[in-house]
C-alpha cells in the first residue's frame, strides 16, 4: 500500500492536470471571437431515422436553381439524381431538357449541341475556374456540391463542435443557414472593404457574396411564403441531400446493421459465459 | 474435455489425414488458435484488443482493395473518382465510409493495446522482441495511415503531406534530396499522389507481415497475464479454443457495434471538413491538423520551438526544427526501448503501487498532447504542450529507470492459480 498523503498528493496533481486542460481547452475557442456559433437547427435528416423533406429540398432545388446557379456550380449532381428527391422520371426529363450541352465529335468529327438529359449534369454557369474567378473579382465562387460536408462550424473541426454541442449538431447546413441569414450592418469598428459585405458567421466578418436572399426572390408552386428564412432554409435541405445523397440509405442500413450486432453481440456473450462456467 | 474428443475425431477423418501427412496444418492451427495452445486463464478485457486490431487491419485490407478498384490516382481526378465512390459505385459509400473509419478503430484498438502492454510489463524478459516488432508495427501503421490520408486529394490532403514532408528537409545534408525523393519532383504533385497510392498498396501486407512475425514471438513463451508472473504449470492455463476464441469473438461484436454506429451514423466524426474541399496548392487552410491518432506526435513535433527548454542544450548542434523531428520519431522509437529503460523485476503495475499511479499520469499526458496538437500553438497550449512533452520523455527516460531502482513491489502471488484463489488486492 501506498503512503495515504502520497496518494492524495497524486490525485491532486492528476485532478489539477484534468482540470487544467479541460478549462484552458475551452479559451482559445472564446478568443477566437468575432465568429458568431451558428445555432443548432433541428433538421429533419437528423437522428438515427432521419430523412430529407422532400418538399422542402424540392422547394430548394428552386432557390438553387433561380438564386445560386448563377455564380455556383453543383458538378457532382446530375440530373438522374433529381429523382432521390421525388421528382418523377417525366419531371426530370423536362427539368433536363431545359438545357442544352456540347456533345461530341460526331462521325463527322465535329462538335454540337443538344439538349440535356437525366444522365448529364447540372449545368455550371461559368466554362471553367478560371472565367468564374474573372467574373467574380478574382476568386471562383465555390461549388457547393459538397458544402454542408466541406464546412464545419467557424472552422471548428467536428470533435471540438461535438464537444461544443455535446447536445446534438449537424455541422455544414447549420454553418450554410446561418450564413445565409447572417447579412447585416456591420458593428462598429469593423471595417468593410470595396466588394465586401458583413457577415457575422463568416471567418473574419467580410465575405466576397452579397447576400442572395431576399423576400420573394423565388415563387415556390405550393403556395409557401418564399421568406429569407424559409428559402435559406429549404436551400440548406436540399445542399444537404446534395452532399450526402447516400444518407437515407446509410441510416436505414445502419439500424438493420446495429440490430444484427446487437442480436449476435448478446448471443456471443451468452455463448461466452456457458462456456466459462466451468472456470474459477 | 469434449473439445478435445471432436478434434481427434476430426483428425481422424481421411482427407484430413491425407493433408495433414502432407503438410501439418491441422496441428499447425490448432497450436496457433485452437485448444492446442495454453493461454493464461486470468486474461482480462484488456487482452481483447490484439485480436480487435488484427479484425481493423483485415477489415482496412478488405474494403481497400475494393476501394482501389475504383480509385484513380490522379490530381485531376482523385477527388472526383472518390466521390463517384460514395455516389454511383454500388455500395460505395460503406466501402469508402468502413475504410475512413477503420483507420482511425485501428489506431484506437492499437493504443490500448500498447498502454495494456505498458501497464502490466507485457515488454519485460522475454517478450522484447515480441515488444520491437509491436513498435514496427506502430511506425508502419502511422506511414500507411498517412499516406492513405493523402489520396482523396483534398485540402487537408494535400497541405498535410506537403507539412509532413517538409519535415524531412530538416535532415542535414541530404534534406532537400529526401524531400525531392519523396515528392518525385519539387512540389506536392501527380508524382506523389502515384508513389503514395502505390506504397499505400503495399503497406498493409508489410503489416501483416510484421503482424504474422509479431503472433510467433508471442507464441514462443504465450501471453502474459494481469499478474505478470509466470505460468507454472497446467493448472495455471486452459486451452486458447474455445475459452478465448468465444471471447475474443464477443469482444469483436462489441468493437463491431461502436465502430459500426460511426460508419452509418457519424461517418465524418473523425475527419477534418477541409478535405471536401479539393485541394488547392495556391489556398492555405487556416489550421492543418493531422486525424486525431497523429495528434500527440504532432504536439510533440510543434513543442520544438527557439524557446523550448529541452531545445537549448542542443541549440548549438541542430534547428529547432530538426530538434522537433527527431523529438517526433524518438518518442515513437523509444517505445522500443522500454524494455531496458524499465528496470524493475516486477512485471504488472497491479504489484507496483508508485508505477501504477506514474503509468496513468503518463496516459493522462498523452491525451493532454493530443489535446494540444488539436489547437492552433498560441497562448497556453504551446507552454502546455512543451510541459507534456518534457513529461513524456521524462516518463521514458528518468522515471522509469529510477522508479524500478526505488519502488518497493507488492509481495507477488505464487502463481497465476494462486492469485485467483486468494484476490491480491
Amino acid at each position: 500500500m501506498m503512503k495515504p498523503t502520497i496518494k492524495t498528493a497524486f490525485a491532486a496533481f492528476v485532478t489539477a492536470a484534468a482540470v487544467s486542460a479541460v478549462v484552458l481547452g475551452t479559451a482559445p475557442a472564446q478568443a477566437a471571437g468575432n465568429v458568431a456559433t451558428p445555432a443548432v437547427q433541428d433538421w429533419s435528416f437528423k437522428g438515427l431515422f432521419g430523412t430529407f423533406d422532400r418538399a422542402s429540398a424540392q422547394r430548394g432545388y428552386k432557390v438553387y436553381k433561380e438564386v445560386c446557379s448563377a455564380c455556383h456550380s453543383l458538378n457532382l449532381i446530375k440530373f438522374r439524381n433529381l429523382q432521390d428527391l421525388g421528382f418523377s422520371e417525366a419531371q426530370v426529363k423536362a427539368l433536363a431538357a431545359e438545357y442544352e450541352i456540347q456533345d461530341g465529335p460526331n462521325d463527322d468529327g465535329e462538335m454540337f449541341t443538344r439538349k440535356r438529359t437525366p444522365s448529364d449534369p447540372l449545368p455550371a454557369p461559368f466554362a471553367n475556374e478560371k472565367a468564374a474567378a474573372a467574373a467574380n473579382n478574382g476568386k471562383a465562387p465555390p461549388d457547393l456540391s459538397l458544402i454542408t460536408k466541406a464546412r464545419a462550424q467557424g472552422g471548428d473541426s467536428v470533435i471540438k463542435v461535438s464537444l461544443k454541442h455535446p447536445g446534438g449538431f449537424t455541422l455544414g447546413a447549420d454553418y450554410v443557414y446561418a450564413l445565409l441569414t447572417g447579412y447585416g450592418e456591420p458593428p462598429a469598428g469593423v471595417e468593410v472593404p470595396d466588394g465586401g459585405n458583413y457577415n457575422k458567421y463568416f471567418p473574419g466578418g467580410v465575405i466576397a457574396m452579397a447576400s442572395p436572399l431576399a423576400a420573394d426572390a423565388v415563387e415556390f408552386s405550393d403556395g409557401t411564403k418564399a421568406t429569407v428564412a424559409q428559402m435559406a432554409h429549404d436551400v440548406t435541405m436540399f445542399l444537404s441531400w446534395a452532399a450526402e445523397p447516400e444518407l437515407e440509405a446509410r441510416k436505414r442500413l445502419g439500424v438493420k446493421v446495429m440490430l444484427f450486432l446487437l442480436v449476435l453481440t448478446g448471443m456471443l456473450f451468452a455463448l461466452k459465459r456457458k462456456i466459462w462456467s466451468d472456470i474459477h | 474435455m469434449s473439445e478435445q474428443h471432436s478434434t481427434s475425431k476430426f483428425m481422424q477423418n481421411g482427407v484430413v489425414k491425407w493433408i495433414e501427412h502432407r503438410m501439418p496444418i491441422f496441428s499447425f492451427i490448432d497450436h496457433s488458435v485452437g485448444s492446442g495452445y495454453p493461454a493464461p486463464k486470468n486474461l482480462s478485457y484488456w487482452w481483447n484488443f490484439g485480436s480487435l486490431a488484427g479484425l481493423a487491419l483485415i477489415i482496412m485490407i478488405v474494403s481497400g482493395i475494393v476501394l482501389a478498384m475504383h480509385y484513380t490516382p490522379h490530381t485531376t481526378l482523385a477527388f472526383n473518382s472518390v466521390e463517384r465512390i460514395m455516389r454511383d459505385v454500388n455500395g460505395g459509400w460503406l466501402i469508402r465510409y468502413l475504410h475512413m473509419n477503420g483507420g482511425s478503430f485501428f489506431f484506437f484498438a492499437v493504443f490500448i493495446h500498447i498502454f495494456r502492454g505498458l501497464y502490466f510489463g507485457s515488454y519485460k524478459y522475454p517478450r522484447e522482441l515480441l515488444w520491437i516488432i509491436g513498435v514496427l508495427i506502430l511506425l508502419a501503421m502511422m506511414a500507411t495511415a498517412f499516406m492513405g490520408y493523402v489520396l482523396p486529394w483534398g485540402q487537408m490532403s494535400y497541405w498535410g503531406a506537403t507539412v509532413i514532408t517538409n519535415l524531412f528537409s530538416a535532415v542535414p545534408w541530404v534534406g532537400d534530396s529526401i524531400v525531392t525523393l519523396l515528392w518525385g519532383g519539387f512540389v506536392v504533385d501527380n508524382p506523389t499522389l502515384n508513389r503514395f497510392f502505390s506504397l499505400h498498396y503495399l503497406m498493409p501486407f508489410v503489416i501483416l507481415g510484421l503482424v504474422i512475425v509479431h503472433i510467433w514471438a508471442l507464441h514462443t513463451f504465450g501471453s502474459n497475464n494481469p499478474t505478470g508472473v509466470d505460468v507454472k504449470g497446467p493448472q495455471d492455463t486452459i486451452p486458447f479454443h474455445p475459452y478465448f476464441t468465444i471471447k475474443d469473438l464477443y469482444g469483436m461484436g462489441v468493437f463491431l457495434l461502436i465502430f459500426c454506429f460511426f460508419v452509418f451514423f457519424a461517418p465524418n466524426y473523425f475527419g477534418e471538413a477541409d478535405n471536401y474541399i479539393p485541394a488547392n496548392p495556391l489556398a492555405t487552410p487556416p489550421h492543418i491538423v493531422p486525424e486525431w491518432y497523429f495528434l500527440p506526435f504532432y504536439a510533440i513535433l510543434r513543442a520544438f520551438t527557439n524557446d523550448f527548454v529541452l531545445y537549448w542544450p542542443i541549440s548549438w548542434l541542430m534547428t529547432a526544427k530538426l530538434a522537433g523531428v527527431i523529438a517526433m520519431f524518438g518518442s515513437v522509437i523509444l517505445l522500443a526501448l522500454v524494455p531496458w529503460l524499465d528496470t524493475s523485476k516486477v512485471r504488472s503495475a497491479r504489484f507496483r503501487p508508485v508505477y501504477k499511479w506514474f503509468f496513468w499520469i503518463f496516459v493522462l499526458d498523452w491525451l493532454v498532447l493530443g489535446l494540444v496538437g488539436a489547437h492552433p500553438p498560441e497562448g497556453a497550449w504551446v507552454l502546455i504542450g512543451q510541459i507534456s512533452t518534457a513529461y513524456y520523455f521524462a516518463h521514458l527516460l528518468v522515471i522509469l529507470p529510477i522508479l524500478g531502482v526505488i519502488e518497493r513491489p507488492l509481495a507477488l502471488p505464487e502463481s497465476i492459480s494462486a492469485s485467483v484463489t486468494q484476490p491480491a488486492e
